[in-house]
């Protein structure tokens, strides 16, 4: 407990993902924090590449948050394009009104 | 035995990130939750600097608080939303979620809490102070992952793309000149005599 060890970054990052998962119980209906509860999630993902990597000794770790933030900003970015020809077409974004592809 | 300065500096940076993730899934207000994850992210990346991961810890304050979640906020502020009806039946599924959560976590603990998980690179070599983190990301991304680092360049630009079709807009009511048009315009097309007949010879005098 006292020394800093690759446990205490494991389970940080257990705690911010489970966070994440519970953000999107809550939140079902707001699209913008299902979103921001992806990102938490992403973000718990990469502290552990980046424990790994460092308590490893191997920076390829590093190398795949890299990647990891590179497809999450694009994610970011269409996803919220997406939100916003939803809501100009809707006016809302509320998840309930958005079953009209619903077979 | 006493914590060591390391240590405390990862609890304040730990305690500081879940409080905030916490607040970012129960915020009322988006643009709260959005702030909220701002902080986050900044508390985050000064964990990956206690591992070292000094580029990534700059990237992931630049990349995504910088960007990501400025265009967040934009959004946020942007659309006008019924904040009442989205937060509808909010702690319906939260005992759920939270039994789920308080599982997931304690499985973890129980794996990664362990005496082997704590051991492992427990002889890890600290860098000295002229050693580039930079430096050697660089080095491994221009030589080993060139093609990942190629696609990934791509997939941005694919990104770019999609989200400008995506928001476009064409607007109905604008106006402007066609000029190839406007050169081919003969005046018949444009210009019709019509000779009138003038009926009442009284009218006209007044």
């Amino acid at each position: 407990m006292l020394n800093l060890s690759l446990s205490h970054f494991l389970v940080f990052g257990a705690i911010l993902f489970a966070i994440g998962v519970v953000g999107i119980f809550l939140n079902r209906k707001n699209i913008i924090v299902l979103l921001m509860s992806i990102e938490l999630m992403l973000l718990a993902v990469n502290t552990n590449f980046v424990a790994f990597s460092h308590y490893l000794n191997d920076v390829s770790g590093q190398i795949f948050v890299f990647f990891i933030l590179t497809v999450a900003a694009a994610e970011a970015a269409i996803g919220l394009a997406i939100l916003i020809v939803l809501f100009r077409n809707l006016r809302t974004i509320n998840v309930d009104d958005l079953g009209s592809l619903k077979g | 035995m006493l914590m060591s300065f390391e240590t405390l500096v990862f609890y304040m940076f730990a305690v500081i990130t879940v409080f905030a993730s916490l607040r970012v899934i129960t915020a009322r207000n988006p643009v709260h939750a959005a702030l909220f994850l701002v902080l986050a992210f900044c508390t985050a990346a000064g964990v990956w600097m206690l591992l070292e991961a000094e580029f990534l810890a700059i990237t992931l304050v630049l990349v995504y608080v910088g960007a990501v979640m400025v265009l967040f906020l934009f959004v946020v502020m942007m659309l006008d939303i019924n904040l009442e009806q989205l937060r509808e039946g909010f702690w319906r599924w939260f005992p759920f979620g939270a039994l789920l959560a308080i599982i997931m976590v304690f499985q973890m603990i129980w794996v990664l809490g362990n005496r082997q998980t704590a051991e492992t690179g427990a002889q890890v070599i600290k860098h000295a102070a002229n050693y580039s983190n930079t430096k050697e990301l660089g080095r491994l991304i221009y030589t080993d992952y060139v093609y990942a680092f190629e696609l990934a360049a791509v997939l941005l630009l694919v990104a770019i793309v999609a989200a400008i079709a995506l928001t476009l807009r064409r607007r109905k009511d604008a106006r402007s000149q066609e000029p190839d048009k406007q050169i081919l315009v003969k005046k018949a097309d444009r210009l019709r005599i019509v000779s009138v007949v003038v009926e009442n010879k009284e009218n006209k005098s007044q």
